[in-house]
């Protein structure tokens, strides 16, 4: 199991070809406090890069962007409820969606770690 | 939000180096340097201030006075507003007009007595304010800036008993009124010129200093214990529940007082069959807007010479719609757009203002917005959001 990063600010940590996507620590700090999510349905699939949802704070909105291609196999219906588990909780209770990976090896396009901490420093 | 020209370098306000030192997060805004919030973050700083007292720079605010006899019947040429019998020690609401009847500016104006108003202009706009009232009457009148004063605003429920504590005497001036105090403790006495306003909703001051005494002044008051600093978005989500326009978004030179709800802000005397009507620029619009709303209330509504007007918004679904948003009728048709919105932290709802048809324009009225193509329905509702709690005496 690994951790990957957008440079959108989206983290995808993928099993297989199953994966879970969430925003960053950096994403939500930026965009202050969460009081808004729209998910996708589940079902819907959408190509790497589409805009899949939509993250909302007091003071601005922010698309959420696929950070791989695939299927929407779940959606975290706790989020919704309580979208400021994205501030609380951004790596685990706040993640966003599951996706079903269509091509696992765009996870090769995307930051480790290391590479994603740097990039949104300098961001 | 309204930032000016981005490619100027951007000024500091007397209480820069303070906003550093607390951690805030600045961004450019009218020009200047300023601070949108603090670690506590938005909702925070939203909450602290509805429910004891918040520290504010304002002072990319333009301050300016306008001394001599004849100033006050000056200044009443540029707006439908009544300045000439605003008695000594009292404050009013003030909306420079362009020759349409566009609003140029909104702003707050005080008689000081013997011959001077003291006003406060917004930060974007004093620039041009400043020329647009030298050019008009500046033979008429003393236009003086006052770019060496600072300008905090202390609000909130605790904010009298706040400031009383450090200039006894103020939590006697009501709303609206104000004048030059003493503020300090054993240590410090801070001379400053207070009126008993705001922007937020709440009970409140707002208080001039000399730049110099800026930071000691906000130093002492952020010392006392019902006091937190407040930024720039929770001033923005406060002002939106407190119903009260954001100049650049919710008005501008393209809308009209009558098309703005500003109404109230026009004085009997000022309209048609006042003892001093019109005889400010644009004045045959606005009077006709005022007779056209008067026959609506009546059931009559001229839509022809009033053809639009600001409304507040709920939406009924818990989505919040955006500055920007357009604003359909259930049928489709297109009949305005939002100028300010979000999730009100107060209201706990989605709230916004915009402009829709004045056929649209009465509260109870369900149109919907159209949210990244989804249509969120949404009722028209009076103003405020929130109630507001203005000491009245």
């Amino acid at each position: 199991m690994s951790t990957k990063f957008t440079k959108d600010h989206e983290w995808v940590q993928a099993t297989g070809s199953d994966a879970i996507v969430g925003i960053t620590v950096h994403a939500q700090d930026a965009l202050g406090d969460v009081v808004f999510v729209d998910l996708p349905d589940v079902g819907k699939t959408f190509a790497q890069g589409e805009v899949a949802g939509v993250v909302e704070s007091v003071k601005a909105a922010a698309d959420v962007f696929m950070p791989v291609s695939g299927e929407i196999t779940e959606v975290n219906e706790a989020l919704r409820a309580d979208p400021s588990l994205a501030n609380s909780d951004p790596l685990a209770a706040g993640w966003f969606f599951k996706v079903k990976l269509s091509d696992p090896l765009q996870l090769d396009t995307l930051l480790d770690a290391a590479d994603y901490d740097k990039f949104a420093a300098e961001s | 939000m309204a930032a000016s020209d981005d490619s100027l370098p951007l000024q500091k306000t007397p209480l820069h180096a303070l906003h550093v030192e607390l951690g805030a997060r600045m961004v450019p805004f009218a020009g200047y340097s300023m601070p949108v919030q603090y670690p506590a973050g938005l909702m925070a700083e939203h909450k602290h201030t509805r429910t004891a007292a918040g520290l504010f720079d304002i002072s990319h605010m333009g301050q300016l006075r306008l001394v001599g006899p004849d100033a006050a019947a000056a200044f009443e040429t540029l707006m439908p507003v009544d300045v000439v019998d605003l008695a000594p020690g009292k404050q009013r609401y003030g909306l420079l007009l362009n020759d349409a009847g566009g609003i140029l500016d909104d702003l707050m104006f005080f008689n000081e007595g013997h011959d001077s108003l003291f006003v406060i202009v917004n930060g974007a706009c004093k620039v041009a304010d400043l020329a647009h009232i030298q050019a008009r009457i500046g033979a008429r009148c003393d236009v003086q800036p006052m770019p060496d004063h600072a300008l905090l605003a202390l609000q909130g429920p605790q904010a009298a008993a706040t400031l009383a504590r450090l200039s006894p005497g103020v939590e006697r001036f009501v709303f609206m009124t104000g004048g030059a105090v003493q503020i300090g403790d054993k240590d410090v006495k801070i001379p400053a010129f207070v009126t008993r306003s705001g922007y937020t909703g709440e009970d409140g001051f707002e208080i001039s200093v000399k730049a110099d005494d800026a930071e000691a002044l906000a130093r002492l008051l952020l010392a006392q214990p019902e006091v937190q600093p407040i930024g720039l978005g929770a001033r923005n989500s406060l002002r939106l529940e407190a119903g009260l326009c954001l100049y650049g978004h919710d008005i501008d030179e393209t809308t009209t007082p009558v098309e703005a709800s500003l109404n109230w802000a026009i004085q009997k005397v000022r309209r048609t069959g006042g003892a001093r009507a019109g005889g400010f620029p644009g004045a045959d619009k606005v009077l006709a807007q005022l007779a056209a709303a008067a026959s609506g209330a009546a059931g009559i509504a001229d839509h022809d010479t009033l053809k639009r007007r600001r409304v507040g918004l709920v939406a009924l679904e818990r989505i919040p719609v955006r500055d920007g948003t357009p604003l359909e009728s259930f049928e489709g048709a297109a009949i305005g757009q939002v100028t300010s919105g979000l999730l009100g932290p107060t209201a706990d709802r989605p709230i916004a203002m915009g402009y829709v048809a004045t056929a649209y324009a009465e509260p109870g009225t369900r149109i919907q917005a159209i949210v990244r193509g989804k249509p969120v329905p949404m009722e028209v509702t009076t103003l405020p959001f929130v109630p507001t709690r203005y000491y009245r005496g």
